[in-house]
């Protein structure tokens, strides 16, 4: 893991997720500003999979177990899709509170991988 | 869900808000999960009570999940009972792991270490959310029991 990256992610996802869930309590359907937020998150946790996949050959090793890591983060990779998924074919605004929900489940999952990573095995 | 929602007539509890409800229950389903297959997988021999509980509760979890989108009046009750289930759990081993974490086999009290299950110390490891759940839940099954439907009785009261 990179930390200023993981700062990033969580600030973001954080960020994102009360955008989404203000949005959909105040009545609004999925749009481009929550839609668009949750893709962000997605993206960032693409990066964080490469990232994942890469760190080991570059020297930057996990203290945790890598086994538990990738559960949370395969998790949070599919997340967004499925929120996505569901914010296209159900277009109300508890669509858009389900965004922001899973947004911040990121956040709070990346705060576990990186406690996994930089501070478990210590 | 959405295909489960989609291929039988929509009960109303899978309506409106409960589908956030049912999302954060699908979440915490995964977590715990995820989380309990680790265990079981690398780590069974350290802890085996807290871990097989971490199992127990990942079950359960999974199931409150589908019974709160399946329709019908079995089904309510197999939220009803699960949700309960997981009301108990959490205060008694939310409790148990934080005044006397060596019942469980725990080496101490620590929410978000290896050995730590979604029930340790109330549920802090996951924001609290696992003792806050079966509240909302309760109250969302309370307030959206099938039409004609008995209300059933909560054992562990609403």
């Amino acid at each position: 893991m990179i930390g200023w990256f993981t700062i990033v992610v969580v600030t973001i996802a954080t960020l994102s997720g009360v955008l989404c869930v203000v949005l959909g309590l105040i009545g609004k359907a999925p749009n481009d500003l929550s839609m668009g937020g949750t893709a962000l998150v997605a993206l960032l946790m693409f990066a964080q999979l490469v990232i994942t996949i890469v760190a080991p050959f570059a020297g930057n090793h996990p203290t945790g177990s890598l086994f538990e890591f990738y559960l949370y983060l395969v998790s949070a990779v599919l997340l967004p899709f499925a929120g996505g998924l569901w914010a296209l074919m159900d277009r109300t605004r508890w669509s858009t509170v389900v965004l922001g929900a899973i947004c911040l489940a990121i956040a709070v999952m990346m705060v576990r991988m990186s406690i996994i990573w930089n501070v478990q095995g210590a | 869900m959405t295909f489960l929602a989609k291929s039988t007539p929509k009960p109303p509890r899978v309506q409106g808000a409960g589908r956030v409800l049912i999302l954060v229950y699908g979440i915490l389903a995964l977590g715990a999960t995820g989380r309990s297959v680790y265990q079981l997988s690398e780590r069974f021999a350290e802890a085996p009570l807290a871990y097989s509980l971490s199992a127990l509760s990942a079950v359960v979890y999974i199931v409150a999940t589908i019974a709160l989108i399946a329709p019908g009046r079995a089904w309510y009750r197999v939220a009803w009972s699960t949700i309960s289930f997981e009301l108990t759990g959490v205060v008694v081993i939310g409790t148990i792991s934080t005044f006397a974490p060596g019942l469980l086999g725990l080496d101490g009290v620590d929410p978000f270490g290896q050995q730590s299950t979604v029930w340790s110390v109330y549920g802090a490891g996951y924001v609290f959310i696992p003792l806050v759940l079966p509240v909302l839940g309760m109250l969302w099954l309370h307030r959206h029991h099938p039409a004609g439907a008995v209300l059933a009785k909560a054992p562990g009261g609403a």
